[in-house]
């Protein structure tokens, strides 16, 4: 195990991945629902393992502006995890949340300013969907994992990306993607990345008994 | 006009004549540009770690500001660009996130600036400007004919450097 790098270890556990992935992004989900209060749509999350020049392309080009609420895990497992969605999906989700009352629709969504009240509800969406995310890996693994206090970035996808890809590049040369595509009245895309530092990944896969 | 090539994170990317090299979305990141005046040969380098050797998984050398700036420095030669005519800027470096904690992981964009400056005072090649730091992703478009350095970020007016 020591001498195995992050690529091989994700590799090897690829389907216990998804599977996390699944389980986080299906509870994500549901708290997002409960939140905006309509009935959300989920496709089956992909599971991508890639490396850091695919990265960009994938959400949509480096330079499309996304929203990213990022964090750090403490707890039985340390790392950092970012939630990534298009700023058209964000305005989007915002508006419901303060019940249409921004005005936003398909025509408007990806040119909105967003203010400091705006801001401050992405930001809290983030933090209940990302608990959520969190909370069912936690009840999986049976190991205590602590958010902290989300931080918000709106900026070029590569930009925020760069956040994540630098953590994994610590660890090896490819980083894992999470993404989910859920959908109310309108289609809806956001991208989980979770990124446990060496040890914690251990801890998981022996948590789960796979390890 | 020239084509434009596009450089991936972790990656370097050379070219002469009216090409262009760019790089869309620098965050933390840093991108260095060095090009040869006089023959019009250039590079641009997109670092994501300021040092290989503090990392035991250091093969791919464009991953790193001291290893990546060095394979691109060799190219360069390689295509005929002469070594003691280099010049060099660069941009990025930001810290997209504001966190207490954690400090080295977080401070990684002003640690590759660092990095990316001391490898090319290393090099002796002089560093004719930058633009680093700060809390904005940048897009740079690289064309190592006229040396123009032009840096988009979201929100903010165009500029050369």
């Amino acid at each position: 195990m020591k001498d195995l790098s992050m690529d091989q270890i994700t590799n090897q556990y690829y389907d216990v991945l998804q599977e996390l992935g699944n389980i986080g992004a299906g509870n994500a989900t549901t708290a997002l629902a409960q939140m905006i209060g309509c009935k959300v749509d989920m496709s089956v999350p992909q599971v991508r393992f890639l490396e850091f020049h695919e990265l960009g392309a994938i959400v949509g080009g480096d330079d499309q502006i996304m929203v990213g609420i990022y964090l750090q895990v403490e707890g039985d497992i340390e790392g950092s995890m970012m939630f990534i969605f298009s700023k058209k999906t964000a305005a989007h989700l915002v508006n419901k949340l303060m019940g249409g009352m921004l005005g936003i629709d398909e025509s408007n969504a990806e040119e909105y300013e967003f203010g400091e009240m705006e801001c401050s509800a992405v930001k809290e969406l983030g933090n209940i969907v990302t608990g959520a995310y969190l909370n069912a890996l936690a009840g999986l693994t049976n190991l205590k994992i602590y958010p902290s206090i989300p931080q918000l970035g709106i900026d070029m996808a590569g930009a925020l990306l760069s956040v994540p890809a630098v953590e994994f590049g610590v660890l090896g040369d490819n980083i894992l993607l999470i993404q989910t595509n859920f959908s109310d009245d309108v289609e809806l895309d956001g991208y989980f990345i979770l990124i446990p530092d060496m040890t914690s990944y251990e801890k998981i896969l022996t948590s789960l008994g796979v390890l | 006009m020239g084509e434009v090539i596009k450089v991936g994170m972790a990656d370097f990317k050379t070219c002469r004549g009216d090409d262009a090299v760019t790089t869309l979305g620098l965050g933390s990141c840093v991108g260095i540009a060095i090009r040869d005046p006089a023959t019009g040969i250039g590079g641009l380098a997109h670092i994501m770690l300021p040092d290989s050797t503090e990392i035991k998984n250091n093969t791919n050398r464009p991953k790193f500001a001291d290893t990546g700036i060095e394979d691109m420095v060799t190219e360069l030669v390689r295509m005929g660009a002469n070594r003691s005519r280099l010049v060099a800027k660069i941009a990025g470096g930001a810290q997209m996130f504001a966190f207490g904690s954690k400090s080295d992981m977080i401070r990684v964009g002003e640690r590759n600036a660092m990095a990316s400056k001391k490898k090319l005072a290393e090099l002796r090649i002089p560093l004719l400007a930058e633009d680093t730091g700060d809390t904005y992703g940048r897009t740079v478009i690289f064309y190592p004919k006229t040396g123009d350095f032009i840096i988009k970020a979201v929100g903010r007016s165009e500029k050369t450097i």
